[in-house]
C-alpha cells in the first residue's frame, strides 16, 4: 500500500459515533480541549482497548497488565472517554475536565487510573516505553508495551533516538501506532516539517512496519492482532487518519485543533454534525 | 572518586536484582564486570541522552533503581526537560551520575564545564542533589542511594581528590556534616571544596579566629536547621562552591540567612563561579584559582568580614 495514497475514509460505525459524541458532551462542559486531534484518535484507542490490550478496570496496576502510552498526550480527551467506558473511573469525573477540583487535565497524568505516565511535552513516550519494554523482557513477563505517537510529534529529535533504541534492543514486545492526521498545529505537515517517506522512515530506523486506515476498525484490529510483525524487532503502525474526523466542518481544519472557548451554536453544531453521520 | 561510585553500582547490582545501569556512549570497558556477570542489567546506549533518562524513567516505573552515567553537562543540560518531566514530576528512583561536576573538563571549554547544573537542578520539585568531597564519602553515600525515594543527581569530582572526611559523624543524605565547630565565623561549603574549608579554618585559627566548617554532601534537600543553628551564633558566614554563585549552595544559605529572623547583623559571602563562562582552558586547578575559589579567598573574606565594624556594613549595604 502506497502511505501517500492510503485511505483514511472508512465509514463510522454507531460506537465510533457515539464516542465521539461523548467527546463533544466532555468539550461542552468544560469549554475547552483539543478537539481535532482527538476525534482522529477514536479508532486506534477504541480497537486497543476493545480487542487488543489486556488490563483490569478494578485493578489498574494490576503488574501484568499491558502498558499503554499515549504519547500525544494532548489527545486524551478520546482516552478519558474509553477509560471511564471500561470502567477505570466514574462518569463524574468526565464533567471535570480541567477543572480545579477534577482529576482529568488536559494532558494525562498517572493519578488518574488506567494512565501509566504524565505525556504531554511531546517526544518522551516512546522512550519511557522502550524502558518498561526492557523492564518486561528482562523479567521474562508476557506482557507488552503500545505507544501511540502524534505525526506533529516524530518532529522530535528524541522520538528517533528512542526508535534507534528499540530496534537494538529487539523489542518485539513494543508496539508503535502514529496517529498520521497529516495536520499539526500551524499547518499540513508536509508544510509544516516534512515527514515522509514515513512508512519507509520507520522502516529504516529497524521497525517491521506496517501502514492502515487508522479509521478502518477490522483492519486495525487484524493488524494489531498479528504483531509482532516479526521475532527481534519491533512494530509499527502508521495509521492513516482525518484530524477531527467525523465532523465535516471540522475534519482537517485547523481552527480546530485546540479550542479555548466553545460557544453553545458550535456545540450544537457538532452534535448535528455527528448525528448526520 | 568515579571508580568508587562506579563501582558501588557494580556491588550494590550483585546484591540487588532491582538494580540496573546505563550509560550513553561510555568509554571503552566502563564497568566490564557489570556487564560480564549481569549483562540484562547493563546497557550502553548511543549519545542520546533525551532518551536514556527517558528509558530509565520507563525502567523505574517497573519497580527498577536506575543508575545512568554520563558527562554532567548532558546529563542536566541537554535533557533537562526529560529530567523535570520523567524524572521529577513522577518521582522516579533514578539515579543520574555526573561526571566532572564543575570545572572538572577545563581543557576542553565551555561546552563540558557544569558551572550551573546544582542551580538548575534545585529549582525542581522532588530532586535530590549531593556532592560528595572525596572518595570516602562517595563510598559511604553510594549504600544510602538504593532505597532513597525518588530521583538523585550524584556529582562526580576529577577523581584522586585528597581524602578530607572521615567517618566520624555518620553520612545521611540531606544531613549536614560538622567539620570543625568555632564561632567567629561559619563556612559552610559542598563537594572538593570542602577542602579549602578545612585549610582556610585552620590558617585563621592560626591567627585567633575560630572558624566552624559545616560540609554539605547534599545541597538539596539542605539541611536548613544545621545551617540556621550554627549561623545563628556565629557574626560571618561565607560559603564556596564549584558552581556559579547564582542558585547553588550559596543562594541556599543566603535564603535560610535572610529568613532566620537573626536580631543580630549577619555578614555573608558567597565564593563560587562568576555570572560568566570560561574565557580559558588550563586544568581544573587553574580555574578554580582564576574565579577565586580557595583556602586564600575564603581567609581573605572571613577576614575582612570579621574585621569590619558593623556600622560601615550599614553604611555599604545601604549604598
Amino acid at each position: 500500500m502506497s502511505q501517500q495514497q492510503t485511505p483514511a475514509s472508512a465509514a463510522l460505525d454507531q460506537r465510533s459515533i457515539e464516542l465521539r459524541k461523548r467527546i463533544v458532551q466532555v468539550l461542552g462542559r468544560s469549554g475547552r480541549g483539543h478537539v481535532g486531534a482527538s476525534l482522529s484518535l477514536v479508532e486506534i484507542l477504541r480497537v486497543l482497548f476493545d480487542s487488543i490490550l489486556k488490563y483490569d478496570p478494578q485493578h489498574p496496576k494490576w503488574p501484568e497488565r499491558d502498558r499503554f502510552i499515549l504519547s500525544k498526550g494532548h489527545g486524551c480527551l478520546a482516552l478519558y472517554i474509553l477509560l471511564q467506558e471500561k470502567g477505570f473511573f466514574a462518569e463524574e469525573e468526565l464533567w471535570r475536565f480541567c477543572r480545579f477540583d477534577g482529576i482529568l487535565g488536559g494532558h494525562p497524568d498517572p493519578k488518574v487510573p488506567g494512565i501509566e505516565v504524565s505525556t504531554g511535552s511531546l517526544g518522551h513516550g516512546l522512550s519511557i516505553g522502550v524502558g518498561m519494554a526492557v523492564s518486561a523482557r528482562v523479567e521474562r513477563a508476557a506482557r507488552r508495551v503500545f505507544v501511540v505517537l502524534g505525526d506533529g510529534e516524530c518532529n522530535e529529535g528524541s522520538v528517533w533516538e528512542a526508535a534507534m533504541s528499540a530496534a537494538k534492543h529487539k523489542l518485539d514486545n513494543l508496539v508503535v501506532l502514529v496517529d498520521y492526521n497529516k495536520h499539526q498545529s500551524y499547518g499540513s505537515t508536509r508544510e509544516v516539517l516534512e515527514l515522509e517517506p514515513f512508512v519507509d522512515k520507520w522502516r529504516s530506523f529497524g521497525f517491521s512496519t506496517r501502514d492502515v486506515d487508522g479509521h478502518d476498525v477490522p483492519a486495525l484490529e487484524r493488524l494489531l492482532i498479528a504483531t509482532p510483525f516479526a521475532i527481534g524487532q519491533p512494530s509499527a503502525i502508521v495509521c492513516h487518519t482525518v484530524k477531527g474526523k467525523g465532523i465535516a466542518f471540522v475534519e482537517n481544519n485547523l481552527k480546530w485543533h485546540h479550542k479555548s472557548s466553545l460557544k453553545e451554536t458550535e456545540l450544537q453544531a457538532l452534535m448535528s454534525a455527528l448525528e448526520g453521520n | 572518586m568515579r571508580e568508587a561510585c562506579l563501582q558501588q553500582v557494580y556491588e550494590l547490582a550483585r546484591q540487588d536484582e532491582r538494580i540496573f545501569f546505563i550509560g550513553s556512549d561510555l568509554g571503552v570497558n566502563t564497568l566490564n564486570q557489570f556487564k560480564a556477570e549481569m549483562p540484562d542489567r547493563f546497557i550502553m546506549e548511543g549519545v542520546a541522552e533525551q532518551h536514556v533518562v527517558g528509558m530509565a524513567a520507563g525502567l523505574a516505573l517497573e519497580g527498577k533503581i536506575v543508575y545512568v552515567n554520563t558527562i554532567s553537562t548532558f546529563l542536566t543540560r541537554r535533557c533537562f526537560e526529560q529530567v523535570v518531566v520523567d524524572l521529577c514530576l513522577h518521582n522516579l528512583n533514578v539515579r543520574l551520575i555526573g561526571n566532572g561536576g564543575g570545572l572538572v573538563y577545563a581543557p576542553l571549554g565551555p561546552t563540558h564545564l557544569a558551572i550551573e547544573d546544582l542551580s538548575i537542578l534545585r529549582a525542581v520539585p522532588n530532586m535530590t542533589i549531593v556532592a560528595p568531597a572525596d572518595a570516602d564519602e562517595m563510598r559511604r553515600l553510594m549504600p544510602q542511594t538504593v532505597d532513597h525515594i525518588g530521583p538523585m543527581y550524584i556529582r562526580l569530582a576529577k577523581g584522586y581528590d585528597p581524602i578530607v572526611t572521615s567517618d566520624e559523624v555518620p553520612f545521611r543524605i540531606g544531613k549536614a556534616i560538622p567539620m570543625r565547630e568555632g564561632r567567629d565565623a561559619l563556612v559552610v561549603s559542598t563537594g572538593v571544596t570542602l577542602k579549602f574549608a578545612l585549610e582556610a579554618s585552620e590558617a585563621l585559627a592560626a591567627e585567633g579566629i575560630q572558624c566552624a566548617v559545616l560540609h554539605m554532601p547534599t545541597v538539596k534537600p539542605l539541611d536548613v536547621e544545621a545551617v540556621r543553628q550554627r549561623a545563628s551564633i556565629t557574626p560571618v558566614i561565607v560559603t564556596i562552591e564549584e558552581n556559579t554563585r547564582i542558585g547553588g549552595l550559596g543562594s541556599a544559605v543566603a535564603e535560610v540567612i535572610a529568613e532566620g529572623d537573626f536580631d543580630a547583623i549577619k555578614r555573608f559571602r558567597r565564593i563560587g563561579i562568576p555570572d560568566a563562562f570560561a574565557d580559558h582552558y588550563g586544568s581544573q586547578a587553574s580555574l578554580l584559582e582564576h574565579y577565586g575559589i580557595s583556602a586564600a579567598a575564603i581567609v581573605g573574606t572571613v577576614r575582612d568580614l570579621c574585621g569590619r565594624p558593623t556600622n560601615q556594613l550599614a553604611v555599604e549595604s545601604g549604598r
